[in-house]
This record gives C-alpha cells, sequence and structure tokens, in this order.
C-alpha cells in the first residue's frame, strides 16, 4: 500500500460520523508500552533499538486485526511522507522528526497505528469518528492483549506499566476526544472551557497535538493523570460527563448566536463562503478557519434545524446549482486535504508555499462550486 | 496516629449507624490503620533508600533526567524513587499506586495482591466519602481476597 492510495479521501474517523459528530470530530485512545529487558530509548544504542524495532514490527505484523496492516519505515520515509502521516494522525511530530531506527505499522481502515520506538517503545492508538471512547478501549485493549502474547512489558506492581516518562506511568493511557468548538469561540466563552479543562487536570491540545495551535477551532482534550486510576475509570469519566458536559456547553453557544447573534453568525458563514468559493489564494491556516464557520452551519441546519439567511444560503434548496450544498463529509474532506504535506504528496511533487495557496484555493472553489467542478 | 484513629472510631460510628458494624468481621478503623500503616512504611523504606548517582543497569543520572525529561530504564523507577516519587504524585493527581489493566503473565499471587490493594484504596475512598454501603462491600471482598 502506497501512501498516495489514502492522501486524497479522509480516514473514517474523520468523515463526521459517530455519536455527537456535530462537536465530537473522533475519539482516540493511545497505550505506551515497553519492552522488558531493555533500556528505555534514551539509553538504547542504534543496534538495540533495531532489535526492538524488529521485535515490535513481526509481532506486530503478525496480528489478526480483522484488516490489512501495512508497516512503514519512518527513519527511512522523506520528509514529505512524515509530514503526511502527521497531518493524518498517523504518527506523532516527535516520531516523524525523532531519530534513530523506528517505524509504524497502519491497519488499512487508519483506525489502529502502532509507532515503534516513538518516546516509548511501542505507542498504539485506535481512533473512532464522534464519541466511541470505550469501543476504542475494548479494541486497543483487545490488540494488546494480543501483543502481551508475544513480548514481556516492563510493568511494576507499584507502577504499573514502566514508561520513558513518569507522566505516562500507570496504565499508559492517553484518551483524547477532539472537538470542534466554533460556538464558544465565536461568544468568547472558549477561555472558561480552557479554565474547566484545568481544573480538571486535563490537557487542551490544538488539531496536531502538544504544542500546536487549535486552527479551525478545533481542541483536543485529554488525561494527564495515567497512574492510579483505571483504564476504565478514565474511559468512563470522560464518556459518560466531561465530553456531554463540553457538547452541552458547545450546544449552549450555538443556541445563543441564533438567538441573540445571528448577524454575527450569518456574518461569519457568508464571509467564510464568499472567500472560500472566489478565493484564488488561500493559506492553510486561513482555509482551516473559514472551513469551520461552514461547518458550523451545516451543522446548525443538520442538529437544530437553524435557518438563517446565510446557513439557507449554504445548505439550500434555493441553490439551484447544489441544491444541498456541501455535507459535512465535504467540508471535513477539505480540511484535510488542503494541508501542504496532503496538498504536495497528492500534487505529486513538493511545492512553494504561494503555489500551494494557489492549488488550494483551487481545490476548495472546486469542491464548493458547481461550475468550478465542471472545470476542472 | 492518633488523630488518625479518631477520624477511623468516628468512621465505624457513623458505619454502625447504617447499620453495617454489626456484620463487620474486620473493623474499618483496623483496615484502614493497617493501609496507612503499610503506607507509612513504604515511605520510610524510601527514605533510606539508598539512591545513587548512576542507575547500575543503564548508566543514567538524575541530572541526565531533570535535563532530558525521560528516564534511561525501567530500573530507574526503583533506583531513584525518593525522588521521582515526589514527581509521580504532582503529575498523577496524588496517587503513587497503579491501578487498572495487569499483564496477563503476571503471577496469580501478585495479581491477587494487587487486587487486595486496590480494593483496599477503593474502601479509604468509600470511607472518606462517607459511603458506608460501599465500604462495608468492600471490606467483605477484601477478606474474601485474602483468605
Amino acid at each position: 500500500m502506497k501512501l498516495t492510495d489514502i492522501s486524497n479521501d479522509i480516514n473514517e474517523w474523520f468523515s463526521g460520523s459517530g455519536p455527537l459528530a456535530d462537536v465530537v470530530i473522533s475519539s482516540r485512545i493511545r497505550l505506551a508500552r515497553n519492552l522488558a529487558q531493555h533500556k528505555f530509548l534514551s539509553r538504547c544504542s542504534t543496534t538495540e533499538k533495531s532489535q526492538i524495532l524488529k521485535k515490535l514490527k513481526t509481532t506486530l505484523m503478525s496480528l489478526d486485526l480483522g484488516e490489512k496492516v501495512f508497516y512503514l519505515s519512518v527513519d527511512k520515509a522523506d520528509a514529505l511522507n512524515k509530514r503526511f502521516l502527521v497531518e493524518r494522525h498517523l504518527i506523532s511530530r516527535h516520531h516523524a522528526f525523532g531519530e534513530g531506527p523506528r517505524g509504524v505499522v497502519i491497519a488499512e481502515q487508519q483506525s489502529f497505528t502502532a509507532m515503534i520506538n516513538e518516546e516509548d517503545h511501542l505507542r498504539m492508538l485506535v481512533l473512532k469518528g464522534g464519541l466511541q471512547l470505550t469501543i476504542c478501549g475494548k479494541q486497543i485493549n483487545r490488540i494488546d492483549d494480543m501483543i502481551e502474547r508475544n513480548v514481556d512489558y516492563a510493568f511494576s506492581t507499584r507502577y504499573g506499566y514502566l514508561t520513558a516518562c513518569p507522566t505516562n506511568l500507570g496504565t499508559g493511557i492517553r484518551v483524547s476526544v477532539m472537538l470542534h468548538l466554533p460556538a464558544l469561540k465565536l461568544t468568547g466563552q472558549i477561555e472558561k472551557f480552557f479554565n474547566a479543562a484545568k481544573d480538571m487536570n486535563l490537557a487542551v491540545r490544538g488539531l496536531f497535538g502538544e504544542g500546536t495551535e487549535a486552527a479551525g477551532d478545533f481542541y483536543q482534550l485529554s488525561n494527564q493523570a495515567t497512574l492510579g486510576v483505571s483504564e476504565a475509570d478514565i474511559i468512563r469519566q470522560f464518556e459518560k460527563t466531561t465530553i456531554p458536559e463540553v457538547v452541552e456547553y458547545e450546544n449552549a453557544a450555538r443556541n445563543q448566536l441564533l438567538a441573540n447573534q445571528s448577524d454575527i453568525l450569518d456574518d461569519k458563514i457568508s464571509r467564510a463562503m464568499a472567500l472560500l468559493k472566489n478565493a484564488r489564494l488561500i493559506s492553510s491556516h486561513e482555509a482551516l478557519f473559514l472551513l469551520s464557520h461552514l461547518r458550523l452551519g451545516i451543522n446548525m441546519r443538520n442538529h437544530m434545524g437553524a435557518s438563517t439567511p446565510a446557513i439557507k444560503n449554504l445548505c439550500g434548496p434555493s441553490n439551484l446549482d447544489n441544491p444541498r450544498g456541501p455535507s459535512i463529509k465535504t467540508i471535513n474532506r477539505l480540511f484535510m486535504v488542503t494541508l501542504p504535506a496532503h496538498l504536495q504528496l497528492n500534487y505529486g511533487k513538493a511545492l512553494e508555499p504561494a503555489d500551494r495557496d494557489l492549488l488550494r484555493a483551487k481545490i476548495i472553489r472546486s469542491a464548493l462550486n458547481a461550475e468550478d467542478k465542471t472545470n476542472q | 496516629m492518633d488523630g488518625v484513629r479518631t477520624e477511623m472510631h468516628l468512621c465505624e460510628l457513623c458505619a454502625a449507624e447504617q447499620g453495617i458494624a454489626v456484620k463487620s468481621q474486620i473493623p474499618l478503623n483496623e483496615l484502614l490503620s493497617s493501609l496507612l500503616a503499610a503506607e507509612a512504611e513504604d515511605s520510610d523504606s524510601a527514605d533510606s533508600s539508598k539512591e545513587v548517582q548512576a542507575c547500575p543497569h543503564c548508566g543514567f543520572s538524575l541530572d541526565q533526567f531533570r535535563k532530558h525529561g525521560v528516564l534511561g530504564c525501567p530500573y530507574d523507577y526503583e533506583v531513584f524513587e525518593k525522588s521521582l516519587l515526589p514527581l509521580i504524585e504532582k503529575a498523577h493527581d496524588g496517587r503513587t499506586t497503579h491501578r487498572g489493566k495487569v499483564p496477563s503473565k503476571t503471577p496469580q499471587d501478585t495479581k491477587k495482591q494487587m487486587e487486595v490493594l486496590t480494593l483496599r484504596q477503593q474502601l479509604e475512598e468509600a470511607v472518606r466519602k462517607e459511603n458506608y454501603e460501599l465500604a462495608a462491600k468492600l471490606r467483605d471482598k477484601i477478606k474474601k481476597s485474602e483468605e
């Protein structure tokens, strides 16, 4: 399997499906594991790293995951492919631009990925669309059990699974939910969300994880404590309490926009549509920002029955060329395929930023204008 | 210890009011006292542990940890336990003992010990939250596990 086989479409978990998908983009659970009888990677020689890689690669490739898996050598991959994998959330930036022998095993549907020799020997994750943490938890636990039959993990009765960084100790679990919170941002309440997360000792990150900005009003909320609380309790707390509360806040903000600030809402949606349908040059950041407002408008129509002038215009039926307007899947696809590495991989070669902006604008116009579609 | 005992005694009284103390074979205060004593012993042993400059297994030092934020090998958790413990406690909301998944290869005895430890922690939490019905159930489970 080549990366270009998957680069022009979107992962199942990013397609806009699943419970509470108007606010919850995806659910992700990651487990960190290390092999007993080996040092952590900071003290491993290249030879030892190669041994770990070989052992884990062989184990992972032999598992019955119910779908095909492929392996990619990250240390040998070129920079563009590595950036693509990061944009797809299939590997971390740390893994992409780290050092030494390392690789990734990816399931064909991209809902499972296992990074070998990242910060820990093994970091595997399961992703699903919408709020589906319990299912993610069951799947990753099953995969972890299968791996454990073939290897010995570093484990202590007191500290649980031993990880290179003490912050991942214990369960080694990181539960992350990617949220789209445009109304909290537009109504100036996003700080409340940040403060609430901080009070609960949860981390808020941007679209691409640690250290990234919240582009396109996407935020990743994750647990920080991993020791002394079971996997099941962490998952339950997120799925039954924390995330539904955030969704409620966002929906309240959407209702507030509709009731008291519909002019502002309409202005944002109309401007976004006008710019995206007509711009000739558009940066990645601007595209994320504007697509976020379209996504908000479509979801408010689909889930709240909102029908302001701008939402009507965006979703039809008055637009005869495109009677139903763009779907959430179309918008999500545009979010993904207009990212820098996606653009270049699909184009077939590296592009200068200005050329990328030109190509990005063209792809967006094509998707949003029936006229442009026929011209392509 | 006196303060703790007083607190536990009150809890038992409350438990009695709920009508669960009559079934008690192991009083809640004794269970909790032993749990706290076990914890104290743990911290004593950590105090007296011989913390070395470099890990004999991987040659890693705490200075390197401070610089890079990652450890050198699994043994570092034992070797540098005294220094790491406050950090672990801070990173994990004050918790320092694993709860949750255990590798299936773990010997049955060890699994049982971990299970009892977890139950004791749950019991402590239940008493703190004054959930005496749950506390009684946990106490019975602990008793059964230890038989």
